[in-house]
């Protein structure tokens, strides 16, 4: 879930972005139909230069029975501490880890590498993917000028516990996850890795898993758009062997 | 005794799950490690995330292994909590409080298991206990470790990785989860309920 101003929204390739619900309503919507994590995404903080806003986070902490990652310009060790003081169960790092890589290292530190996980935002550019940032406004994502296959691997070396591959050019417009880039990560990454962007229809988390071996299936636009509800999805999932907590 | 479970303050991040779990079953739930506050509540927590050296350090400079290891109420050990249990930890080296003779070891990764174990898996049941009442055996709970107890005559649930552990362990009054029940959905809840009504 994209959250800006305390609502949750969602654009296309992280441009025009609208409102799609109340955070604790979808957070509820949810976790009743299976969900089996939540993530939130301060879109905001980092392209405004604040932390995270955590106003809604003990409150979702208090609804939900299943865990939740948040994210958004968590750029040091009390910021994080304050979210997870607050309830949540991982946080999330991108453009503050692009700026200062030993942040990875500091947090893992202080909270284990199971707290925290590493989100990239990744953008095919001539032939080559590269790692942005800021990119909750369009005016200020930038490209970090990284590979991402190199800054998975040094992540996961800094001590990220898991990463969040969000491939940019499939965000929002649902023809499904970006499955040469996932399985190229893959083959590099030996912590668990979360495809994202793309999923328009049950057959692409289908190929995710079947293709790529990922961990998890993240998505937004399809299920914000009350098409397809997470537990019609997992049975589906379930009836083609892909072992998954059925509700 | 105090109708209302102690949740051991060892320090650490992310108690806030818990106590909201216990609230939403209706269960007072207070931080505490005072010693005699431990001991007159009803229903006894040794959460724990983080390492097993900053964690057990905590529990010795605040004078606790014994209080914790003659408690008769019932107690539970969550995660880290479970692992504090043993008799030591490969995590750091350290001695542990031995209220289980098992001792925490590295799980083992492999291409398709990677480690820490971080999310859902299945839990299979080894014995009828009523820790686990009207909970589904095979059911799925939410796990983030990278140690673990092994299996054991006091096993009451096991999990599989590229290794069997122990998912639930009981001995005595003593009970301990590896996953995380407060954030294992249906099931989850229904263990710290059961937990609750233990006496």
């Amino acid at each position: 879930m994209d959250v800006k101003d305390g609502k949750v929204v969602k654009g296309v390739k992280f441009r025009n972005h609208r409102i799609v619900g109340e955070i604790l309503d979808l957070a509820r919507r949810y976790c009743e139909q299976g969900a089996d994590e939540l993530v939130f995404y301060d879109i905001t903080a980092s392209p405004d230069g604040r932390s995270v806003d955590r106003t809604w986070v003990s409150t979702v902490a208090s609804i939900l029975d299943i865990p939740f990652c948040v994210a958004g310009g968590i750029r040091n060790i009390a910021d994080a501490e304050d979210v997870l003081n607050k309830g949540a169960d991982k946080i999330s790092i991108n453009s503050p880890a692009l700026a200062k890589p030993d942040l990875i290292n500091d947090l893992a530190h202080r909270f284990g590498s199971q707290c925290v996980v590493l989100g990239v935002d990744s953008h095919l550019e001539n032939g080559a993917y590269v790692v942005y940032q800021n990119t909750g406004n369009p005016e200020k994502m930038t490209s970090s000028q990284r590979e991402t296959k190199p800054w998975v691997r040094e992540a996961q070396e800094r001590g990220a516990g898991e990463v969040v591959l969000n491939c940019m050019n499939q965000d929002g417009v649902r023809q499904g996850y970006d499955i040469t880039q996932l399985a190229e990560i893959r083959a590099n990454c030996s912590v668990p890795l979360i495809a994202s962007g793309g999923a328009g229809n049950q057959t692409h988390f289908l190929e995710v898993f079947q293709r790529a071996s990922v961990d998890g299936a993240l998505a937004a636009s399809v299920f914000h758009s009350g098409e397809l509800p997470i537990s019609k999805l997992k049975s589906f999932l379930n009836d083609n062997k892909v072992d998954v907590r059925l509700c | 005794m105090i109708n209302s479970v102690a949740i051991i303050d060892g320090g650490g991040a992310n108690i806030a799950s818990l106590q909201y779990a216990l609230q939403r079953l209706g269960a007072k739930s207070h931080l505490t490690s005072d010693p005699s506050a431990i001991q007159e509540s009803s229903h006894v927590i040794l959460p724990g995330v983080g390492a097993a050296a900053p964690a057990m350090a905590q529990i010795h400079q605040k004078e606790l292994a014994n209080v914790i290891l003659n408690l008769k109420q019932p107690v539970l050990g969550i995660c880290l909590g479970m692992q504090l249990m043993g008799t030591s930890s490969a995590e750091d080296n350290v001695d542990c409080l031995g209220v289980f003779p098992d001792k925490a070891i590295k799980l083992k990764g492999g291409p398709e298991s990677p480690v820490p174990n971080m999310g859902w898996c299945r839990v299979s049941f080894s014995s009828n206990n009523p820790l686990l009442q009207n909970i589904p055996d095979e059911s799925w709970f939410y796990f983030v470790h990278s140690y673990v107890l092994p299996i054991s005559q006091r096993t009451l649930g096991r999990t599989s990785h590229t290794h069997d552990f122990s998912a639930i362990l009981k001995h005595n009054n003593f009970y301990a989860t590896q996953f995380h029940p407060e954030r294992s959905a249906a099931a989850g809840a229904q263990l710290l309920k059961n937990f609750m009504e233990l006496n």
